[in-house]
């Protein structure tokens, strides 16, 4: 008995490999041949050993297929088999991913990585199952056999004749941290399956008998010891590598297979990633978009497809090329690339047809120079006809045949018509003319019943003998060759022509929409705004229902644009739009994961990670989206994401410029603070302790002065204090304007009455209009502003001097305005007065806070504040409050009716 | 001579404060109760039954706001409210509650004693339940039999509403009144958010009483609170 571990070779070193991620869980696979090779009990076994070591193992799902043994083993496992049975009742049947990520075990054991998930589950596959689990850190052991190998899948149906449809991606078997070889002899192997120990409940009888023969299994046998050779391979490169020994490995090589809408492009495919694992060369595939005779067929369209995402599942970049020679395509994209070996499959086609129309195959040889040519052949036959002649002939509409038939007819008459003046050379150039039209038009089919019907109606009626379909003229003979060849030649330029131009068509609609989403996100500055339009025209793209989604606060994902609530997402379609955001990877319908949803979701992926998803829905049954729509789609998404995380930094960048501001602002007023309020305090402290010790020495008239400038600096610095503290309130968009009906006059009469005391010096008149309008504003502040400007006025100005303080209505506003007899506001000064921290000359005391507040108040009303020097002298504040019709109109009681009692 | 003079109780947390207040009260003869928080104050408040309660918005254990409901609850004892300037919301709240008059940190011993005076004079007069029949200001009379108003001599016409709303403040004299209280007992209670009309009848009871309405002698707005009706009681 071979027991090759690949584990026994490197069982420490192993360890010291670097994982793909630091923080990524380890895949150790249990790789055998075939079933009933004895992988699970292998993985449980090693399972155990870790057990033991006082690793936290789970059992995910792993079956005994009612073996003793394994069973045996899985008693082992007892306390973890019931814990973990008791929290999903399932499964056995069917594990949850969401509770073991919630768990999470060091080690989970799930036998069988290629099954597939039961409908309804989160993902098609299980072994999305284990990429999800290794991404959240969580060791796996699992089970493997070579059949279930995607790039074997043709191998396997050509030993065994078994079609495999679980298969997993290679790229699996690659990422493994440690692939352990469990082998069995065939003969041993056999002989279990006659002891019925191997599980193959859902095999037929007939593939059990072509499957399990020794020959068979002998095949299958070298496959997987081949491949666990090629692991082991990488492993010791990796190894080499991280030593750094010199290596002598190959300039990195790249592939490139030519993919077409064949049936057996899937085996070139497949040929191809096993060659490039071989060689551990990175791999694209190609098809070039050349302009066709016959349009390909929606059913070539989607094998294509199918080819290019099977490709992709296998690790190849995938490139669609546009070209009028696909040779040329090819090669160059090939060189751009650096390609060394071109993959390409065996013509299956007639050799008449190469010959003609030249062959791609002998093109791409001859062009290569440098570059290998593979041709790989496939022998799965081409089964699926393309549509008949009748069937092509019947598809093309009736229009275009009519109109063939018609400019046939016309040509006729007018060749009636001119008959007898020209000779019959002339007559074909009439005719000719007519089928030119035609293929011109229409192409190939309606030209040739053009064609056919010009001979026809031109022998009969123009070639002697007349009348008849005979020709005695030898000549004319070259004449009807002519014709064919000249409907032939222009029905096929109109064609290429057509399509060069639909191609264009599409490139352009496609540059377009990307085009116009830029340019339309350019100026956006919101996030709503940005996914409104991203909305709009990703809709409008690909005439899909769309809603961009941003994670919410619940870390669930919502919907941000409100006027789509209408349709709320259902259970189903927030866990895949959440998944999506979460795992960087697109989700829903059409994919293998939460594929039940009814819409699509789609990452925004940028720079910096996710920042949302784009939801799309159809009414009614989801179309997959091609590979050509997808591409627009991934373009859009991308714009869409840019564009959003440009403005999250633009908003994360103004908030931070805000801070600094604010920061700003703190440091200056602390050291305003300190400088203003010490001045005063120093002041009342010599004055407050002056007047405690040396009470004795001081008369009269020095105690009443003391005190007096105890009382006036208190006040000063209680006037300071609160400008501070407005200032701060205002800065922090602490203030709220509480705007009610307010009577100026009134507002007035309150300053004025608090101030009394200071205008003692100052002649203040008040010049108010006593139809004056109420205004909508916050008494209390318009009181500070006028206070703070009075108070201003009297501080600057020598005594004596007369202030006036007058209002006026406009139309929309109410001016008032304060002015002064001192000597006006330095020219300098004007413009920069109201900012903070800015103090007119020759002044002391204040913050410069003052006149800041002001404007600041004023304009959080809707009002403009400014400062003038008057050309008589002296200067003028103005500041302005938006007057609004009243409400509910006041109705004032009639003079003289008594509602008293 | 301490002994007839009035009883303050004071609810204010502050050590200075509480200083200034008691050299400022007792140097005027009143009875001072001192309390550090709203228990001790609303304790003393129903033990000792001051006459007047000096009370600080900002208590360490409860709201003067609170302070001032509990003690309605049983007492018309004055409250006058003690507040910082960031307060103007609670007292305006303190004041609807029930409050009588507020007085603004700082503020000078004048304005203090003045508004201990005028509180005193309230509640004695309510007490005695003795209502003048005529009330006189200045050169403003009032006579509440005739509802009859003159002004230096003159008979001065008010609408019945100016004449409410006057004879309202008048009850309150040289007390604030807040605006929801002038609203509720000229309007009716459910008028109290219509400021706009006491904003406008009191502009037209300025143009007909107040020489220079803009500097009015005795119809007094206190901003964001609401009216006070200046008297020249206090004068002597």
């Amino acid at each position: 008995m071979v027991n090759l571990k690949n584990d026994d070779i490197t069982p420490s070193e192993t360890k010291g490999f670097p994982k793909e991620k630091s923080s990524a869980g380890k895949l150790k696979i249990f790789f055998g041949a075939a079933p009933g090779a004895g992988k699970t009990f292998a993985m449980l076994k090693a399972a155990k050993e870790r057990l033991e070591e006082g690793v936290n193992v789970v059992l995910g799902n792993v079956n005994s297929h009612g073996q003793p043994a394994v069973e045996n083993y899985l008693s082992d496992f007892k306390v973890f088999l019931l814990r973990a049975a008791f929290q999903k009742e399932r499964l056995i049947e069917e594990f949850d991913l969401d509770s073991v990520l919630a768990l999470p075990p060091d080690l989970i054991l799930l036998d069988d990585l290629a099954h597939i998930n039961a409908p309804g589950s989160r993902h098609k596959k299980r072994w999305q199952d284990i990429d999800e689990l290794l991404r959240a850190g969580i060791d796996v052991y699992t089970t493997l056999d070579v059949l279930h190998l995607e790039s074997q899948k043709d191998l396997i149906f050509q030993i065994s004749g078994k079609r495999v449809y679980d298969s997993v991606p290679d790229t699996l078997l690659e990422r493994a941290d440690e692939i352990q070889l469990v082998d069995i002899p065939p003969d041993d192997l056999l002989k279990r399956l006659e002891q019925r120990k191997i599980n193959v409940s859902d095999w037929t009888e007939e593939e059990i008998e072509k499957f399990f023969r020794p020959g068979v299994l002998l095949a299958l046998r070298e496959l997987a010891l081949r491949q666990a050779a090629e692991k082991l391979d990488d492993q010791m490169r990796r190894y080499r590598s991280q030593q750094e020994i010199t290596t002598v490995w190959p300039a990195t090589e790249r592939l490139l297979v030519c993919v077409g809408p064949n049936p057996r492009s899937d085996r070139l495919i497949r040929a191809t990633r096993r060659m490039a694992a071989g060689l551990r060369a990175p791999w694209l595939a190609v098809h070039v978009e050349a302009p066709a005779l016959v349009r390909p067929s929606s059913q070539d369209l989607l094998r294509l497809e199918e080819h290019m995402r099977l490709a992709e599942s296998l690790g190849a970049e995938t490139v669609t090329l546009h070209g009028n020679r696909a040779d040329e395509a090819i090669l160059d994209f090939a060189r751009a690339r650096n390609v060394n070996r071109i993959i390409i499959g065996k013509p299956t086609h007639p050799r008449w047809k190469d010959r003609i129309f030249g062959s791609l195959l002998d093109a791409i040889v001859r062009g290569s120079e440098d570059i290998e040519v593979y041709v790989i052949t496939g022998d799965v036959p081409q089964k699926e006809k393309p549509p008949t002649g009748a069937r092509y002939l019947l598809t093309r509409p009736f229009k275009e045949w009519l109109f063939s038939i018609l400019s046939v007819v016309g040509c006729f008459a007018l060749a009636s018509i001119v008959a007898p003046y020209l000779v019959s050379a002339d007559l074909v150039m009439i005719f000719l003319l007519g089928i030119v039209l035609v293929a011109g038009k229409y192409g190939r089919g309606p030209s040739l019943l053009a064609t056919l019907l010009s001979i026809g109606l031109f022998d009969f009626f123009f070639v002697p003998p007349f009348h008849t379909f005979a020709v005695h003229d030898p000549a004319y003979i070259v004449t009807f060759g002519v014709m064919f060849v000249v409907a032939h030649v222009i029905s096929r330029l109109t064609y290429r022509v057509k399509d060069q131009a639909d191609a264009a068509l599409q490139r352009e609609r496609r540059t377009a929409a990307l085009y116009s989403l830029s340019r339309d996100l350019v100026h956006e500055r919101s996030l709503p705004d940005v996914a409104r339009i991203a909305k709009k025209h990703i809709s409008e793209a690909l005439s899909y229902r769309t809603k961009i989604l941003f994670p919410g606060p619940s870390r669930h994902l919502i919907p941000l644009d409100p006027c789509s609530d209408e349709t709320q997402l259902d259970d189903v379609e927030q866990r895949a739009a959440d998944w999506a955001f979460q795992n960087c990877k697109s989700a829903g319908s059409g994919t293998d994961t939460h594929s039940q949803a009814k819409g699509l979701f789609l990452p925004l992926l940028a720079a910096s990670g996710p920042v949302g998803v784009i939801g799309l829905w159809k009414d009614g049954l989801f179309a997959r989206l091609s590979s050509e729509q997808m591409r627009l789609l991934n373009s859009l998404a991308d714009q869409t994401a840019q564009a959003l995380e440009r403005v999250q930094l633009a908003e994360e960048a103004q908030k931070a410029l805000l801070l600094a501001e604010r920061e700003q602002l703190r440091n200056t007023l602390l050291s305003s603070v300190s400088h203003d309020l010490r001045t005063p305090l120093a002041v009342i402290t010599g004055a407050g302790t002056t007047l405690l010790r040396n009470e004795s020495l001081l008369d009269e008239e020095n105690r009443r002065d003391l005190v007096q400038t105890i009382v006036e600096e208190a006040d000063h610095l209680n006037r300071l204090i609160r400008n501070i503290m407005d200032m701060m309130r205002l800065e922090a968009g602490g203030i709220s304007v509480t705007r009610e009906w307010q009577s100026l006059e009134e507002i007035v009469g309150g300053v004025i009455n608090r101030m009394t005391g200071q205008f003692e010096d100052h002649n203040l008149e008040i010049d108010l209009p006593s139809d004056l309008p109420l205004i909508p504003c916050d008494g209390l502040l318009i009181a500070q502003v006028l206070r703070n400007l009075l108070e201003n006025a009297v501080k600057h100005t020598p005594p004596q001097t007369p202030l006036v303080l007058s209002g006026s209505k406009g139309e929309k506003e109410v001016v008032i305005s304060i002015a002064d007899q001192g000597k006006g506001i330095p020219a300098e000064d004007v413009e920069r007065i109201f900012e903070k921290f800015v103090r007119g000359k020759n002044t002391r005391g204040g913050a410069g806070l003052g006149l800041a507040i002001c404007k600041g108040i004023v304009a959080a009303h809707g009002g403009r504040i400014w400062a003038e020097n008057q050309a008589e002298g002296g200067a003028v504040f103005s500041f302005t409050l938006p007057v609004e019709p009243l409400t509910h109109p006041i109705e004032l009681e009639s003079e003289g009716k008594n509602h008293d009692q | 001579m301490t002994s007839d003079k009035e009883m303050i109780l004071l609810i204010e947390d502050e050590f200075q404060m509480r200083r200034f207040l008691r050299v400022t009260l007792q140097s005027q003869g009143y009875r001072l109760i001192e309390t550090q928080n709203g228990e001790e104050g609303l304790a003393q408040a129903a033990t000792r039954q001051p006459d007047v309660i000096l009370l600080d918005l900002g208590l360490p254990d409860m709201d003067g706001l609170e302070v001032t409901e509990r003690l309605r609850e049983w007492t018309n004892i004055p409250i006058i409210i003690i507040s910082a300037r960031e307060q103007e919301r609670d007292k305006v709240r303190a004041l609807d509650a029930g409050a009588d008059d507020y007085l603004t940190k700082p503020f000078g011993s004048d304005e203090l004693l003045a508004r201990i005076r005028v509180s005193i004079r309230h509640s004695t007069r309510e007490k005695a339940g003795q209502e003048s029949p005529v009330f006189q200001t200045g050169n403003l009379l009032v006579d509440f039999s005739r509802r009859q108003v003159t002004l230096a001599g003159k008979e001065i016409h008010l609408t019945p509403i100016e004449y409410r709303l006057l004879t309202t403040l008048i009850r309150y004299a040289d007390r604030v009144v807040t605006h929801n209280q002038l609203l509720r007992e000229v309007w009716g209670p459910q008028q109290t958010n219509q400021v706009q009309y006491l904003r406008v009848y009191m502009a037209q009871l300025r143009q007909k009483l107040e020489d220079d309405p803009a500097r009015p002698c005795f119809l007094i707005n206190e901003p964001g609170i609401g009216y006070r009706f200046k008297t020249d009681a206090d004068k002597g």
